[in-house]
């Protein structure tokens, strides 16, 4: 299969990846999929307590070239991006910036997914109710 | 070295300059029709087919009258199956496979099933090989073709083939092997054998594409298979169509050298396998698929566990090999051979197989260890699963959310 140039990049040059501390109060951790299906992704926000500003994103993935160009994209865009703005991201967003194909569009789905799970855990850890999505996958 | 380094021998081979060079006067000098019986194009076509007929023969331990050109080991298998179910299906409708055959064998006994047969499909032990007295259970009185490969595509494992022949023999039942990866292989002797029916074809070993064979025994007993294609009743009626002859010149060509060959290739092949097995192994948790003794000497099929094999490929990118990966069809399933081996789905997306052949150098293999090492090395460093793995947490004990 034939990626794109962004694909390649990312996977070439994937940006971010680490581990924050998933202890922390300020941090917010989102594990999607599963390792039968070759697909995994954690993907870990830190966020500013007194802006709501996400000041660091981290990602760890398992899986195809399209799957760690996806992670890697998303914690690109994560950063300095409010908790908000950050729960808007979509994942055809990632299929257009990255120029997925069809068959690779589940990778998008489970970077929307990661987002909107490690939001849910950070506002979880800061006493709010999580954020229902009728666009869960998961 | 030339980039990409081809370490996937097992999906076909390049051809070798000395079979392209017999092949090429058939394609404008004598480009006559092996059936013409009339003037010396046909005669001298028909001649190189017999010539060939008998290389190829020669090289299975058969006569050149027990060997009906194909298409390819695709279309031999479909012939051996459904030709033996058309013609026997008075005797009974009952067939054996294993899970793990070519889906050429596969797709054929399910063709089979829906003609009205009924096939049992054996599982293998964790090593590949299947379990002969689970064989001998499935037969049944209706029981009329085993169909059982030599060496597997995806692993190589070599089955007891002389052990299921002899069951086959004991029960009247016929044996057709798929032995397109084993033949200029290793040794395949169908007297010896035992073996009824037997597949191959030209491209894997290092002939033309568009050419195989189907040997059909003609004696203890004689076998026979109803057509599959119709028309002016070539190969003994049983495969009609014009020859291609300049690709079974080819096949001939490719069957006398490895015939010649094969016994140094086959010593240079495993060292070179297993010096790359040995050393990709000194990582932590790789594993060889499948059993390492029965096995053709070209083949390995290794997981790097905790990295994904579609990734693991793209970090690989200046070798060629396939990989058991689902994201590399779009089924997004796993290898159905190696889960047929009991394999978790994980390890079976993270294997990769390496498939040398003739023209692959020791100085290839230096720089595949390489690069498959430093791929494995960086994809962990970016594996959430390696990253749990070493911190000592049971994958198995996540509730992982699921697509």
């Amino acid at each position: 299969m034939a990626y794109s140039e962004k694909v390649i990049d990312h996977y070439q040059n994937p940006r971010n990846i680490g581990t924050l501390d998933k202890e922390s109060n300020a941090v917010g951790t989102g594990l999607v999929g599963a390792p039968e299906c070759g697909d995994v992704m954690r993907l870990q926000i830190e966020v500013d307590d007194a802006t709501g500003v996400i000041k660091d994103a981290k990602f760890k993935t398992f899986g195809c070239g399209s799957a760690i160009a996806s992670s890697s994209l998303a914690t690109e865009w994560l950063k300095g991006k409010s908790v908000e703005d950050a729960m808007a991201i979509d994942n055809m967003e990632i299929v257009e910036e990255l120029a997925l194909p069809p068959v690779k569009i589940h990778c998008s789905v489970l970077a929307e997914d990661a987002i909107k799970m490690a939001i849910n855990d950070y506002r979880v850890k800061q006493g709010l109710e999580p954020i229902e999505d009728d666009k869960k996958h998961y | 070295m030339n980039f990409p380094i081809y370490l996937d021998n097992n999906s076909t081979t390049p051809m070798d300059p000395r079979v392209l060079e017999s092949m090429l006067p058939f394609f404008n000098e004598k480009f006559g029709n092996a059936a013409s019986r009339n003037h010396s194009f046909g005669w001298s076509a028909e001649e190189a087919v017999d010539y060939a007929r008998e290389q190829v023969g020669r090289l299975i331990g058969s006569t050149s009258k027990e060997i009906i050109f194909t298409s390819g080991a695709t279309e031999a298998n479909n012939l051996a199956i459904k030709g033996v179910y058309e013609m026997y299906g008075s005797q009974g409708n009952h067939m054996i496979t294993v899970t793990t055959e070519h889906k050429a064998t596969l797709d054929a006994c399910k063709k089979v099933e829906k003609m009205g047969g009924e096939v049992t499909y054996l599982s293998p032990n964790e090593d590949g090989l299947i379990n002969l007295a689970e064989l001998e259970a499935a037969i049944t009185d209706k029981t009329i073709l085993i169909t059982i490969m030599y060496g597997n595509n995806e692993i190589g494992v070599v089955q007891d083939i002389r052990g299921i022949s002899a069951i086959a023999k004991k029960n009247g039942i016929l044996f057709h092997t798929d032995a397109t990866q084993a033949v200029g292989k290793i040794p395949v002797d169908v007297l010896a054998d035992g073996i009824d029916l037997l597949s191959f074809t030209a491209h894997k070993m290092y002939g033309p594409k568009g050419v195989g064979a189907l040997y059909v025994r003609r004696k203890n007993p004689r076998v026979k298979v109803t057509s599959q294609m119709d028309g002016g009743g070539h190969e003994r009626g049983m495969r009609s169509g014009t020859l291609n002859v300049p690709g079974i010149v080819g096949f001939g060509k490719a069957c006398e050298i490895c015939q010649n060959e094969m016994a140094d290739e086959a010593v240079r092949l495993s060292a070179m396998r297993d010096r790359l097995e040995k050393e990709l192994l000194t990582m932590e948790e790789a594993y060889v698929n499948g059993n390492a003794e029965h096995r053709l000497p070209h083949v390995a099929n290794i997981s790097f566990k905790f990295v994904e094999g579609e990734g693991l490929m793209m970090g690989t990118k200046d070798i060629a090999v396939s990989s058991g990966s689902a994201c590399t069809s779009a089924s997004l399933e796993p290898s159905y051979v190696l889960k047929s081996l009991g394999l978790d789905d994980e390890l079976a997306h993270s294997s990769l197989r390496f498939g040398l052949g003739r023209f692959t150098t020791d100085e290839e293999i230096d720089f595949a260890i390489d690069h498959v090492k430093t791929a494995v090395n960086k994809l962990r460093d970016m594996s959430p699963l390696w990253e749990m793995f070493k911190e000592g947490i049971d994958l198995k004990s996540i509730e992982w959310a699921e697509h």
